[in-house]
């Protein structure tokens, strides 16, 4: 899954001269490209341009005015600077969005890389009917966010969920998993890690098959066990592919605004309230959208998720120079 | 390659899958439920007096809907790969000056949040007169599967063994000729890899949905379901059935698909 950029493919200039043919006509053929590539790219370049580059500018725009519904239609918005800004970070909501965006993507990170990974080494030797359960294990990631999420509230309904009369079995009493400001965030984490394992264990399966099986075969001569294998092997290996599970993870996570959504609108009393549902609410969950505050918020949350793309990239590079 | 434990791997296996798939039999399990039996305690394990009256209903009021999902998925799909498959063989293949730049922005465009890009498009689209359109949603929603895609395609492509390409242009083929004839279909599987996401991700969209055709006479079936739910907080049956609906295409997709998921992303392994 790494993305490996061109220059291996480049001659080194001390090659044997029996080489010299093919390799100079491999040069042209690649500067003769040059134009070719530009064309192939094209397409994507002007659709950046015109469905990221657009939105997001004008999301900025939004962000740096005082857009009210009139001024929306009229757009003769007033221009105010940072104000939207400032009055976001400084609003008290600001801090508890930040610790709930925090909770909410590390709680949910943890859980669905380690049960990927487990998942993944479970299967990656086939066994009888292996195809199809590791198949199985892919539906609750195509279900639509929402039905998963309604499908989630039913079941931790606190009167009539399943979860709450499984739990009774136990003894244990009522816990009112969506509606007490206690619980509410577990409550949408663990459907989170729900939603999260099948790509997980696509993702690391997959680079489990690209790991040789020789390598394996060597280290159980040597006499190592699973356990020992896995750690020796496996998860060093499978380092580069890690990272970019969970980086993908950290971006869909920040984002997600689906399933809090229909689970808990964010509430009760802001409990679940991450930066993008408060962005969301500000902007469409209410009768009155205040837009400006909105791309405040969400401005906020892209630098958050660019400084970990940062870190990610550069740890990308360090690996490829190693 | 045949396993040495295979039974207890087995057991263990269906254990697991059907912990895992437990809240999607449940949502089956209510969806069959009579309306006054959904509070009883403990509720039903298994519906052993099912009723088709939470499907009746939502089959009269979702199958437009439905169909509207449909078409957004397919043009995402057509969109997506038009755009992502060249752009991944200019960067993997082509050798082209700034494809470093281009995967970077790519990276970076998976990361502005959906919320961000919603107000964005909402206020074009204002203007442009385009919300509550079928086409303006289809745009909208491409743009959750074409960095994907293109990373995709230019992880698989890099892959490829060059001895080939190198032949092609050897027998004279043009960068063009090349991609139609020996780089796509190579790429099969990762062009269905894409296509996949693009139509699951546009089918169970609700961001875009909820924000862009709040008012529009042809809505996706999310935003059919998030309607439904607003308005029947207690008939959870028929809310469940809805969910099943829209649950079907996405997951006979999958399983129909599955092998080529796998293979798409396991094929880049074959190499140096």
């Amino acid at each position: 899954m790494t993305i490996k950029t061109v220059p291996d493919t480049r001659p080194e200039r001390d090659a044997a001269p029996v080489a010299e043919l093919p390799r100079k006509r491999r040069r042209a053929g690649l500067n003769g490209s040059r134009w070719a590539a530009a064309g192939f790219a094209a397409p994507l370049v002007v659709y950046l341009l015109a469905f990221y580059a657009y939105p997001l500018i004008r999301s900025i725009d939004l962000s740096v005015h005082d857009y009210t519904v009139r001024a929306f239609v009229q757009g003769n918005a007033e221009f105010v600077g940072l104000q939207n800004y400032i009055d976001v970070v400084t609003s008290p909501l600001f801090g508890q969005a930040l610790g709930n965006t925090v909770v909410f993507v590390v709680g949910s990170l943890i859980f669905q890389y380690a049960i990927g990974l487990a998942l993944a080494v479970f299967f990656r030797n086939s066994f009888r009917l292996s195809g199809i359960l590791r198949a199985l294990f892919l539906v609750p990631w195509l279900l639509p966010l929402i039905v998963s999420g309604s499908t989630w509230a039913w079941m931790l309904n606190s009167d009539n969920g399943i979860v709450n009369s499984f739990l009774q079995a136990f003894g244990i009493g009522q816990i009112n998993w969506l509606t007490s400001p206690d619980t509410s965030m577990i409550a949408v984490i663990i459907a989170n890690i729900w939603l999260g394992i099948p790509f997980n264990l696509v993702i690391l399966y997959s680079g489990l098959q690209s790991i040789p099986e020789d390598v394996y075969e060597a280290a159980s001569l040597d006499g190592a066990g699973a356990w020992r294998q896995f750690w020796s092997i496996t998860f060093p290996l499978l380092r580069p592919v890690s990272a970019i599970t969970l980086l993908l993870g950290l971006v869909y996570t920040l984002k997600v605004v689906d399933i809090i959504w229909v689970m808990t609108s964010g509430g009760p009393a802001n409990s679940t309230t991450t930066l993008a549902i408060w962005s969301y609410r500000e902007a469409f969950g209410t009768g009155q959208p205040d837009l400006s505050p909105a791309a405040a918020v969400g401005n906020i949350l892209i630098i958050i998720a660019l400084i970990f793309g940062f870190i990610y990239l550069k740890m990308q590079r360090r690996q490829e120079n190693s | 390659m045949t396993a040495r434990r295979p039974w207890w791997k087995t057991m263990l296996g269906i254990v697991f899958t059907a912990l895992m798939l437990f809240p999607v039999y449940w949502m089956v399990n209510v969806s069959f439920t009579k309306t006054q039996d959904l509070r009883l305690s403990p509720p039903h394990i298994f519906p052993t007096d099912p009723t088709l009256d939470g499907y009746t209903e939502v089959l009269r009021q979702q199958l437009p809907n439905l169909g509207t999902s449909l078409l957004i998925g397919l043009g995402c799909v057509a969109l997506t790969l038009v755009i992502a498959a060249p752009a991944g063989y200019a960067i993997a293949l082509l050798n082209m000056r700034g494809g470093r730049t281009l995967n970077f922005v790519l990276l970076v465009a998976q990361m502005i949040p959906g919320v961000v890009m919603a107000m964005g498009f909402y206020a074009i689209y204002v203007r442009l007169g385009l919300l509550n359109s079928v086409g303006g949603l289809i745009l909208a929603d491409s743009t959750i599967a074409v960095p994907f895609g293109v990373l995709l395609f230019t992880a698989f492509m890099s892959g490829l063994p060059r001895e080939l390409l190198q032949a092609a242009r050897i027998d004279g083929a043009g960068a063009w000729r090349t991609f139609i004839s020996v780089v796509m279909p190579l790429s099969r599987n990762s062009a269905l890899t894409v296509a996949l996401f693009a139509f699951l991700w546009a089918w169970s969209d609700f961001v875009f949905a909820s924000t862009l055709a709040r008012n529009s006479v042809l809505k996706p079936v999310t935003l059919g379901i998030y309607s439904y739910i607003g308005n029947n907080t207690t008939q959870w049956n028929a809310i469940m059935a809805t969910a099943v609906v829209a649950s079907i295409p996405a997951a006979i997709l999958l399983i129909v698909a599955q092998r080529y998921v796998a293979a798409g992303v396991t094929a880049g392994a074959v190499k140096d």
